[in-house]
């Protein structure tokens, strides 16, 4: 890989919550609890996990959206979370963010075109209004909108539609970074695919490099290079995507690869392992050691005693003790076998 | 089908006057339910699903105009009175919603909510309906069930909020237990224990299930047959594998095609759906997925295709009989 275009290192992000008594000591939610990563030029890494794991604090971080406790990130030469706002300000333009709802992060009394221009008029206030037009309408055109709607409101658009606009803003200044923070969970079924594809073809035209957050392995996988497994605020596994599936080294990522039910009946009749019993603990009180060994079926004195670091197994980075003996057990059930393609 | 159908619904149409004009939300619906099976009803928001159960159970808005038959063992629930619905929802039909934090009262604790629906259609006594409840919280795996019948809903954590909103759909044992999209606001993990125990419930006490999903894996999971809905009409249905092998109705194949799946090749882009589902407001007079369908003929623009059994109790709505991807696909 060339030279990272962002560079992640120790990332914690801690919210302060009240104490249970008012002379007791404040309680500290960790949300990111550590995080290094580098991001490369045109790469799209994907970052999945379950609610409550970090992944939207950690890409709000990143783009200086949320305080940073401690920790650095590398972006142009510049550590953004040490800038202040003005400076910060000046870098937001480089890095932008694709949002969840569509229609909710849209200002509804503004029509498409003001709201794709916005970013335009506050970047470059001296752009004359025709070149702002032209601007817009040939991003319009890049996400798949008709001249025709920059007049329109966003109310009058479905949340296909809606996300476009919303996908149209994050390009208008053609940043390098741009994070799509879980872009197609709010979307219809038959509307999903489309802005996968959408997402994917401008990442290789305009050269993006993004960081795609989703709860859903399956879409994570589908556009990304590497994957990044976050569990309370750590990273578990971070592999290439082919990897992910065929060989999850950690138990959660596992855990999670078994817990998808596929599509496929006669698959969902066979055997399938016990789903992952538990509940996420409260990143108020995580475990000690090892955040996950609450859950994981594998876990042994050591892992409540000692927290894992991220090491370098193949072509994966992976945070467990005993990641090499578990990979070589025989797997508990064959993902693949038996497997009867639908489609 | 050799059991008679616990639930019969004929011809059932749902529509909405609003200012604007007519919504037709439910078209010339039929669906047959029998004991014990699980029916799954996969569709897309504004597809017609919500509104379809909630006719059934009288819940829909006061515009509502709802016409057909809807036979719940031979009782027309359509035609019910108000005081009749109630005395069958929450005993003889159960619910759980897609969100539990929304579905359980937060002023209440576990207990009271578990057995208010005893205490209100069993009339036994509160005691009794402790005993019971707390033996529900057990079927649906809530450890130390005592305790928790003294908790309130922010006390106990999502997954088992709704374990606790599925001991309330079942503490009355119905016969049909509606389920909206049971599992959607759930993580993956909390999904599959509920998953899990959907069906181990299912079997234990033959409950029939009507479930309402957009997610084809939750189908693959659950369902004994499936009923495809777009704009407010069945499509196509059949049993489970009739769906997912050998469908016959391209937007079931649509469906199916676009979602990427989690196997060791990956496609280069997805096969997506172009356009947009139409609005209720003004569908096409033809077949509502038409101006979708790569398949689509002539003829697909003038008239609705009719829903027509092409074996085995497998049906579909579309005037097309060539061979579909899929097909093609499979012989190569």
């Amino acid at each position: 890989m060339s030279e990272p275009i962002l560079t992640v290192r120790d990332l914690r992000v801690y919210f302060e919550l009240r104490g249970d008594g008012w002379l007791s000591s404040p309680r500290v939610l960790r949300a990111v609890d550590g995080v290094s990563f580098d991001l490369g030029q045109s790469e799209t890494l994907g970052i999945v996990g379950e609610s409550g794991c970090g992944k939207s604090t950690l890409a709000r971080a990143v783009l200086g959206l949320v305080p940073v406790t401690s920790g650095e990130v590398h972006f142009g030469g510049k550590d953004l979370a040490h800038l202040d706002a003005r400076q910060m300000r000046e870098q937001r333009r480089h890095l932008q963010i694709i949002f969840q709802d569509p229609l909710a992060s849209l200002d509804p009394r503004m029509t498409v075109g003001q709201i794709i221009a916005e970013p335009l008029r506050s970047f470059f206030p001296r752009m004359t209004a025709d070149e702002r037009q032209s601007k817009v309408l040939d991003i319009m055109g890049h996400v798949g909108l008709v001249p025709e709607q920059i007049n329109r409101y966003p109310h009058e658009f479905s949340g296909g539609q809606a996300q476009r606009i919303g996908i149209a803003r994050a390009l208008i200044l053609r940043p390098e970074v741009v994070v799509c923070d879980e872009p197609v969970s709010a979307l219809d079924v038959s509307i999903k695919a489309q802005i996968v594809n959408l997402l994917v073809d401008l990442q290789a035209g305009f050269g993006l490099s993004l960081l795609f957050i989703a709860h859903d392995l399956a879409s994570v996988r589908h556009v990304s290079r590497r994957v990044m497994v976050l569990y309370l605020g750590k990273i578990m596994e971070l592999a290439p995507w082919d990897e992910i599936y065929s060989a999850p080294r950690h138990p959660y990522t596992q855990a999670l690869i078994q817990a998808i039910p596929p599509a496929d009946p006669r698959r969902a009749r066979s055997n399938r392992p016990k789903p992952l019993g538990g509940e996420i603990p409260s990143p108020v009180t995580p475990p000690s050691g090892c955040v996950f060994r609450t859950r994981c079926p594998y876990a042994i004195e050591r892992c409540s005693l000692e927290t894992p670091v991220l090491r370098q197994i193949g072509a994966s980075l992976v945070a467990c003790h005993l990641a090499e003996q578990i990979q070589a057990l025989p797997k508990p059930a064959n993902p693949s076998e038996g497997q009867i393609n639908p489609l | 089908m050799s059991a008679p159908p616990l639930l019969e619904v004929r011809d059932l149409t749902v529509s909405f006057s609003t200012r604007e004009g007519v919504v037709h939300a439910v078209t010339e619906m039929n669906l047959d339910l029998t004991p014990g099976e699980t029916l799954a009803i996969v569709g897309e928001s504004g597809s017609g699903k919500s509104q379809m159960l909630l006719s059934l159970l009288g819940l829909t808005a006061g515009n509502a105009h709802i016409t057909g038959t809807a036979l719940f063992k031979g009782e027309d629930l359509l035609g019910a009175t108000a005081h009749r619905l109630n005395q069958i929802r929450g005993a003889q039909i159960g619910f759980v919603f897609q969100d539990p934090m929304t579905s359980l009262n937060p002023y209440l604790t576990v207990g009271l909510q578990l057995t208010e629906p005893l205490t209100l259609h069993r009339r036994i006594d509160r005691a009794a309906a402790a005993s019971q409840a707390v033996e529900m919280l057990r079927a649906v795996h809530i450890t130390e069930p005592e305790q928790r019948m003294q908790q309130y809903p922010h006390e106990l954590s999502g997954g088992m909020r709704q374990r606790v909103a599925i001991a309330m759909g079942l503490i009355c044992r119905p016969e049909i237990l509606i389920a909206d999209e049971p599992t959607t606001a759930l993580d993956v993990t909390v999904q599959a224990e509920v998953l899990a125990l959907l069906r181990e419930i299912r079997q234990q006490f033959g409950t029939a299930v009507i479930l309402v999903t957009h997610d084809l894996g939750v189908i693959a999971e659950l369902a004994d047959r499936v009923n495809v809905m777009y704009a407010g009409r069945i499509v196509e249905t059949g049993t489970v594998d009739d769906i997912f092998y050998r469908c016959r109705h391209p937007y079931t194949e649509a469906l199916k095609r676009s979602i990427p799946q989690l196997t060791e090749v990956r496609p280069e882009r997805l096969e997506a759906i172009v356009g947009s589902p139409p609005n209720a407001l003004h569908l096409p007079p033809g077949c509502a997925f038409a101006p979708r369908c790569p398949y689509r003929l002539e003829c697909c623009d003038k008239s609705v295709p009719p829903l027509v059994d092409i074996g085995g109790g497998h049906r579909k709505a579309c005037f097309y009989e060539g061979p579909l991807k899929s097909d093609v696909e499979q012989t190569a």
